[in-house]
């Protein structure tokens, strides 16, 4: 059993392979402690989504242990997995709305899911809304809205249920620069009330312009942690033993 | 924060399917598959029933009973006919297991003959020979021996036939068996077909909405979130094609029943169904909304059970 403490997130030599394939990532080690702010860097195809995926559950690893909130997934019985998803908000880089539901209902989506009374929705998503900007679009269906509107609905989606671990795949990816920035502000709000993000980017102008460690993905390996963090596989022997 | 005027969203909002099941192709095939299901399911089970209420009209008319016929005498005397009836009368009453004996009057035979042979023929004038008949009614659950009454009758009386109906009856309620029993068979065939279709409809569902069920699925939603979605979906689309289904078999039902009572036969018992069999009838539709409820939710619970 893997014993996450404090950390959101743990990986212990984690590999992805899908089907029969090659291996995406090979041991990735890593921990990320609560309310810490990462960049996940990496080329085109290095592996940051398979990464992001396995953090959010929709992947198991095909080896490795991955911890969640001090919860060995291998271990947990599945019935238990859907609080801890609940646990994460996602920011998907192609948005994933759902087009013929409202910007409201779009919103509101994770609240439903928890079991939130109608009450708690009224009041929480029109000022979650109001605070991305979109309080004249709260009735809009996202095929009337821009790129950037679309993305900030997906972002207040993603925190509506307050996650203690917030994951965004290239949240900035099909945004301009001005908007792009107004997002990574939005990110620096929300990890300063105290959620952990993780933000996958190939924007390396976004990253030197807003500085935070970084997580670097090349060939499918972690090999770069900027703030030496990345538990090596010595490491993760030491703290089994302890 | 000041919170914006919903007006407008409020309803949607409580009301909205996250999953647009409604759209696919299935919410338009499958109301149509159903009605077309629940009514040869209702005809079926129609069938079944009017079939077992026949086998029972016929048990409790024809058990139990024999009919005695006795040629006219050879000189064609009716004197002397009157007494080979009286004698075969007595044979019969004597004989244990007997509950009772009544000829059957002559005017009833003639009518019975008249079809065949014209009513001119029939009158004693002509002087037609008519066999007489005899009624016999016979204690119920007693092992009667028929060949020992047709022996002792044909010493005193000869020419005398006994008939047994429960030799063909046996024959008819064994074939009314096998067309209840093929009926049922059917009933259930199409309770499987009817399956076998929610579940092809609810995996192509699945596959549509594969983006929107793996959306939900990341953001924590318990399986049967998803699961109440599609089972109350389909629990639309059964009843709607249910209720259908039973309104086409009503029709047909009654146009049957209109030109069974057309049909006239002695042997053929009216064809009635009572309230209770036309509520099982009618209860078709629910059962189909249900089974495709039921259907719906188990298909979707197990292809999510292989999720994550």
């Amino acid at each position: 059993m893997v014993q996450g403490g404090g950390d959101v997130i743990r990986f212990q030599n984690v590999g992805v392979r899908y089907g029969v394939g090659p291996e995406i990532l090979h041991d990735v080690s890593l921990r990320l402690e609560e309310g810490r702010f990462h960049y996940l860097t990496g080329a085109s195809g290095a592996g940051k989504s398979s990464l992001l995926r396995l953090m959010y559950l929709a992947n198991p690893p095909s080896r490795g242990l991955i911890s969640l909130f001090g919860h060995d997934i291998a271990s947990t019985p599945r019935r238990e997995l859907p609080a801890l998803r609940r646990r994460v908000g996602v920011v998907f880089q192609d948005f994933r709305l759902i087009d013929h539901l409202t910007a409201m209902e779009n919103v509101a989506l994770p609240l439903r899911v928890a079991g939130a009374s109608e009450e708690q929705i009224q009041e929480h998503v029109p000022e979650l809304l109001s605070w991305v900007g979109l309080s004249d679009h709260i009735a809009a269906r996202p095929p009337t809205l821009s790129g950037g509107q679309k993305q900030r609905v997906a972002i207040a989606r993603a925190v509506i249920a307050r996650p203690k671990l917030l994951l965004a795949d290239e949240p900035t990816g099909n945004v301009d620069d001005h908007i792009a920035k107004r997002l990574m502000h939005l990110f620096e709000e929300l990890n300063k009330i105290g959620t952990t993000v993780v933000f996958a980017t190939h924007n390396e102008s976004l990253v030197n312009e807003f500085p935070h460690p970084r997580l670097h993905l090349a060939d499918g390996e972690l090999n770069d942690f900027s703030s030496g963090e990345v538990v090596s596989d010595d490491d993760s022997e030491l703290e089994r033993d302890e | 924060m000041t919170t914006p005027s919903l007006s407008g969203t409020n309803n949607t909002m409580a009301n909205a399917t996250v999953i647009p099941l409604a759209r696919d192709a299935s919410s338009r095939f499958l109301p149509w598959l159903i009605a077309f299901m629940v009514w040869l399911a209702a005809l079926a089970l129609a069938a079944v029933l009017v079939l077992s209420s026949f086998g029972d009209q016929w048990r409790n008319t024809l058990t139990g009973t024999l009919t005695v016929q006795i040629a006219a005498a050879p000189d064609d005397h009716k004197i002397t006919t009157e007494l080979r009836v009286q004698s075969a009368l007595r044979i019969i009453r004597a004989t244990p297991g007997i509950v009772s004996a009544k000829p059957v009057p002559l005017n009833q035979i003639s009518d019975l003959l008249a079809p065949w042979l014209g009513r001119d023929l029939l009158t004693e004038t002509l002087g037609l020979p008519i066999p007489r008949l005899i009624d016999v009614k016979l204690k119920q659950g007693v092992d009667f021996d028929v060949a020992a009454l047709w022996e002792r009758l044909n010493k005193e009386i000869s020419g005398t036939q006994v008939d047994d109906h429960g030799v063909w009856l046996d024959k008819l309620i064994a074939l009314a068996s096998a067309i209840e029993a093929i009926a049922f068979a059917i009933l259930i065939l199409i309770s499987v077909a009817g399956i076998a279709t929610v579940v092809f409809a609810t995996r192509t569902s699945l596959t549509i909405h594969r983006d929107v069920i793996e959306l939900l699925h990341v953001m924590g939603a318990r399986d049967e979130f998803v699961a109440d979605q599609f089972h109350r979906h389909a629990m639309f689309l059964g009843l709607k094609g249910g209720v259908a289904g039973v309104a086409l078999a009503l029709i047909t039902l009654w146009i049957l029943g209109s030109l069974w009572q057309n049909v006239e036969s002695s042997l053929l018992p009216p064809a009635s169904l009572d309230f209770l069999q036309w509520t099982g009838i009618i209860a078709v539709a629910l059962v189909a909304a249900a089974i495709s409820t039921i259907t719906a939710r188990y298909t979707v619970l197990r292809a999510l059970g292989r999720m994550p």
